[in-house]
């Protein structure tokens, strides 16, 4: 097939879909097997371009020229094509998870949620293939929205303030700070295109490139770097696989990702070392991978706990972007592969305890882990990779990570990247503890608790397998993050 | 100086509608008396135009011998329209206030904020 | 033969139309024959357009008397775009019309009430064609005498008194424009736009030049709602008939809009509105208007009025971009004229289904409507997106070119006022939706289905080419930078 369509298609089917879920609303059954095929059939779509790509076929397709000179255009290149193939792989196995979580949830309104999951992956899609800057806000913003919904689905009070909460913040950031910058850029280089080593350079005063930059990290607060991170716990009032696909992979991706575009293909790692554009806001990534880390102890809810944490490892990726190092663009790209697979595991297991053990705090479930050893495991394994320990994918990338901040001269920010870890096991690593050897306080309900649906245990070992699987085989991503660091 | 202000008494007369009018319809409650201050604000609109389309001594503007001063017919012939806009103006004005004693049973001003506050 | 007369038949059409209708039965006659007119409108104003894209203009001698002694119709893209806006939004309206004009108007004034219509898309459509200053203060006039009619027709009595104020401030306005119209007469001795313009060049500095232009500017202010003379505003449109605040929402401010930028730039110039206070002045009043109207509109308990003072807030957006002065700037306000009217035809459409269904716009009643209304509720929210600004609709287009123009412009206050109005947007849009979807309704017994298919259709044309105006702008960028090409206005060079 020709490659041009195969990229349309990988957008457009997600958004497709939502039609097949909306006609089939009324079969529960027809509709599960609308988002399982597309999500399928987008899993599959996605692994060919990557093996197209992977041929050396270039492939780009130009949709419309929305403004004079501003194509809406998709692209792909090795950054985008580890993000889409990360998404892609993982709203399959989501899928399979939510089918077990909503209906163990009897929740009213699953036509609504599958229909906009399917809408947020397609902008997902439609940002990880984005061709050029303009193309990426304008998916980027449809992405904002069209989780929004899903957010605020469960129509409580709660959900509602947490889902103001979300778009509140995304929406002022995105269009007070980042919008602002896009256009600054456009009206300095009357240009918005992806070009390897920056457009940028030469044509903005070093002074402002600082200025600039800043209004590009903290305009996307997608990276959810301090004090722009509230709207990541509070969208944790969202259905678990939400938080898990989205709030993990997708939505958080998608703000880092825009930074290493970003940082890679408009400002040009050059001009961001030569100009010290980052010298000032590596402090604030920095800080944000501490303070995340320490705040993420304090939390008792599982689901607050991981959204800390999750902000916290998003500032090792935003770190590896300032710091516009070989290095340290490699591990920042990896790490959106690692985290990406170790949070989802996570998720996954929080979302499993809910669903089974109706335990949404880490207090209550000692003992847990005795009657759902599955959950637990898959718990422990994501647990590992997260703080980086082998034989778990998550060790690669802050190998890298911390290499970048060795090749920057960084000591105080390797020092802060090794406490981080000491901090994850602190947070992470008593869960499990808790599960298998806590005692229970009430000792009755626990053993009229069993194991999660087992849609949501294949999904569960499916990624914390992938996790193990990454430390030995990590070359897809390895090489597309090699490709996209060394496209400098 | 005197000679200025006797020479464009047209304006002043102009100016003096102009304002009376305007303050009665930003000053008055009463509808009606509104409406009446609007008239008398652009009739005064009028004066100005009927006034500098005259000239001294001029006539109007067809050929004959012994006349070569013509006053330009034009501003006459557009405060016709004008006054024809005002007088529909007017018209509506009164038929609202028709209408509105009718659904109010007042065309006071304030009386009528009174009742719609009050509901 | 059509060719030639185009420019005037789009105007004689509805002119000849309005009478006809006034004397037919009542029933669905009326309404039918409206839709054929304005549907006839739209296609000449389409076919008015494409004979101008290109950028050439069509002049047009009333009665065959030569400008600039005879009042002369001059087409060129902008006035075309207007015409097109005005016939597009009108034909739209009509079949939104049928329903809600039958529960609303009483069945014995249909007829009038058409007529009526017809006589205000007449006046808008003048406006839009003449390039003559005394026959666009008379079309000015033709319009805004029925959209008074038309408010006042609106069920409630305070229609009456809404009618009312929006007529002594109209006529107002109006009376101020013949000021300054005749004062600028008395100068040149012409009446034509073009011409007005040739002869104002070498007396521009004169007091009684300065004099006319701003009574001129204010009495067109007074007009298009310029913060802070749009007091009249919000009433109008809450009380008016559901179709007549589409319709005006849509229209009768955007034409305030373009009588300002033709007098603005085509009878006076770019040079003299640099050169005397008048862009600092729009700046001034633009930015007070985007921040205070948009705060205004947030305290609102009624969806109409809060529509309504977002309105205000987007025409300060437009006078924003007046106020830059420069070729991008005025592309945004020309773009944004197009737009806005989309976005806000389609939320005053959903204000009116809502309103068909349970009788009122205030916030009370319309809690939690949004779960059993979905396909109006969409709408409100994909047109409120637009508002906001969100890429991938037609607001955003219009936010881009003027950020971009303020960018340009190196003013950064006004870049941020632009975004900080959006931003104050996203906060009373959201305010709708999520009284729309999350209260529960308040009368549980009330079972409310969606809005007729009468109702929906004309809201989702409106929304689509709300997404397609986002997507594909040849139509409106294109045409807009062709007219500021021809209104001469440079850009500004650093």
């Amino acid at each position: 097939m020709n490659d041009q369509v195969l990229i349309l298609l990988a957008v457009a089917l997600p958004f497709a879909s939502v039609a097949g879920i909306l006609l089939l609303a009324r079969w529960p059954n027809l509709r599960e097997a609308v988002t399982l095929t597309t999500a399928a059939a987008v899993c599959a779509i996605v692994i060919t371009v990557f093996s197209r790509f992977h041929e050396g076929a270039l492939m780009a397709v130009d949709i419309v020229e929305t403004l004079p000179g501003l194509f809406i255009r998709f692209e792909v290149e090795p950054l985008g094509m580890l993000f889409a193939l990360i998404v892609g792989v993982l709203w399959l196995i989501t899928s399979i998870y939510s089918i077990g979580y909503m209906r163990g949830h009897n929740d009213p309104n699953q036509t609504r949620f599958y229909a906009m999951f399917a809408i947020a992956i397609g902008s997902t899609l439609g940002t990880a293939f984005a061709g050029n800057l303009f193309t990426l806000f304008v998916w980027y913003e449809i992405l904002t929205i069209s989780t929004y919904p899903l957010v605020a689905h469960a129509g409580t009070d709660r959900a509602r303030l947490g889902a103001r909460t979300y778009v509140g913040i995304l929406l002022a950031t995105s269009i007070g700070l980042q919008l602002l910058a896009i256009l600054v850029t456009y009206a300095v280089t009357g240009s918005l295109d992806f070009r390897e080593g920056g457009i940028l350079a030469g044509k903005l005063d070093p002074a402002w490139a600082g200025l600039l930059y800043a209004l590009f990290i903290f305009g996307i607060g997608k990276a959810a770097v301090m004090p722009f991170h509230r709207w990541l716990p509070a969208a944790m009032v969202a259905p678990t696989p939400v938080s898990a696909l989205l709030h993990a992979v997708a939505v958080v991706k998608a703000g880092v990702f825009t930074v290493l575009k970003v940082t890679i293909y408009i400002f040009g790692t050059d001009f961001i070392t030569s100009s010290g554009a980052s010298d000032w806001l590596i402090w604030f990534a920095g800080g944000t991978i501490l303070l995340a880390s320490l705040v993420a102890m304090t939390q008792d809810n599982l689901k607050l706990r991981l959204a800390y944490s999750t902000v916290s490892q998003l500032g090792y990726i935003v770190l590896g972007a300032l710091l516009a190092t070989n290095m340290s663009l490699l591990g920042g790209a990896l790490h959106i592969s690692m985290h990406a697979f170790a949070k989802i595991t996570l998720f996954f297991a929080a979302g499993a305890i809910l669903v089974a053990a109706r335990k949404s705090d880490i207090s209550d479930m000692d003992g847990l882990g005795r009657v759902m050893p599955i959950t637990f495991g898959a718990f422990l394994i994501g647990s590992l990779s997260i703080i980086g320990l082998p034989p778990f994918g998550g060790m690669w990338s802050k190998w890298y990570l911390a290499m970048g901040t060795v090749e920057a001269g960084q000591w105080l920010l390797l020092t802060v990247l090794l406490l981080s870890s000491l901090l994850n096991i602190a947070y992470l690593l008593p869960v499990p503890v808790r599960g298998f050897f806590g005692k229970a306080g009430d000792g009755t309900t626990v053993t009229r608790i069993k194991e999660a649906p087992a849609s949501c245990l294949i999904a569960m070992i499916i990624t914390s397998l992938a996790c193990l699987f990454l430390f030995f085989y990590p070359d897809p991503f390895y090489e597309l993050a090699m490709n996209t660091a060394g496209a400098r | 100086m005197i000679e200025v202000i006797i020479g464009h008494y047209n304006y002043w007369v102009v100016i003096l509608l102009m304002m009376a009018g305007f303050y009665t319809v930003i000053n008055r409650g009463n509808l009606i008396k509104k409406i009446a201050g609007l008239n008398i604000f652009q009739t005064s609109v009028f004066l100005l135009y009927i006034s500098i389309g005259y000239i001294n001594e001029g006539t109007m503007p067809i050929i004959a011998e012994g006349f070569d001063k013509y006053a330009n017919p034009l501003p006459h012939v557009m405060i016709l329209t004008a006054i024809v806009v005002g007088v529909s103006t007017i018209a509506l004005g009164l038929a609202l206030i028709v209408r509105i004693k009718d659904a109010y049973g007042t065309i006071e001003e304030d009386e009528i904020h009174d009742q719609d506050m009050s509901l | 033969m059509i060719e030639q007369n185009l420019s005037l038949l789009l105007v004689v059409l509805p002119l000849l139309a309005a009478p006809v209708t006034a004397i037919l039965p009542q029933g669905k006659a009326p309404w039918l024959l409206t839709l054929i007119t304005t549907w006839l409108c739209l296609i000449l104003a389409s076919w008015q357009l494409s004979l101008v894209t290109d950028g050439s203009v069509i002049s047009y001698a009333l009665g065959g008397w030569a400008p600039p002694w005879g009042i002369e119709y001059r087409i060129d893209a902008m006035n075309a775009l207007v015409a097109l806006l005005i016939s597009g939004i009108a034909a739209i309206t009509l079949p939104y019309a049928l329903h809600t004009v039958e529960k609303e108007i009483p069945r014995h004034q249909l007829s009038l009430f058409y007529a009526v219509f017809l006589l205000c898309l007449v006046g808008l459509l003048g406006i839009a064609q003449t390039g003559d200053v005394f026959n666009l203060f008379v079309f000015l006039e033709i319009s805004s005498l029925s959209s008074y009619v038309l408010i006042a027709m609106g069920e409630q009595r305070r229609a009456l008194t809404a009618a009312f104020q929006y007529l002594i401030m109209g006529s107002i306005g109006a009376t101020f424009l013949l000021i300054g119209i005749g004062l600028l007469f008395v100068e040149t001795g012409t009446l034509n736009m073009l011409d007005l313009h040739e002869r104002l060049q070498p007396i521009m500095h004169h007091r009684t030049v300065h004099t006319g232009f701003a009574f001129i500017v204010v009495g067109i202010a007074l007009k298009l709602a310029l913060f802070p003379l749009h007091l009249w505003l919000p009433n109008a449109y809450k009380y008016s008939p559901s179709a007549i605040s589409v319709f005006l929402a849509a229209t009768a401010t955007k034409v305030a809009v373009y009588i300002m930028l033709r007098m603005v730039f085509t009878v006076f110039s770019t040079d003299f509105v640099r050169a005397t206070p008048t862009d600092h002045i729009f700046l001034l009043l633009g930015v007070f208007g985007v921040i205070l109207a948009s705060i205004a509109a947030i305290y609102q308990t009624d969806m109409k009025r809060l529509l309504a003072y977002s309105s205000i807030a987007q025409i300060s957006y437009m006078v924003l971009g007046m106020g830059l002065a420069s070729a991008l700037g005025v592309t945004a306000t020309l773009v944004h004229v197009f737009n806005h009217a989309l976005m806000k035809g389609a939320l005053f459409m959903a204000a009116g289904a809502l309103v068909y269904r349970v009788g009122s716009s205030q916030f009370k009643k319309l809690d939690g409507l949004g779960r059993h209304m979905p396909w109006t509720f969409a709408a409100i929210f994909i047109a409120g997106l637009s508002l906001i600004g969100i890429p991938g609709t037609a607001g955003f287009i219009s936010k881009w070119y003027l950020v971009l123009a303020a960018i340009e412009h190196q003013s950064w206050l006004i870049a941020l006022v632009i975004l900080l109005g959006s931003l104050l947007t996203v906060v009373y849009m959201w305010k709708l939706v999520e009284l729309l979807f999350f209260r529960p309704i308040t009368d549980p017994a009330l079972t409310v289905t969606e809005a007729p298919a009468w109702l929906l259709l004309p809201m989702w044309t409106l929304i689509i080419a709300n997404i397609y105006f986002g997507i594909n702008t040849e139509l409106t960028v294109g045409v807009a930078e062709t007219a500021v090409n021809l209104l001469g206005i440079a850009a500004i060079h650093e």
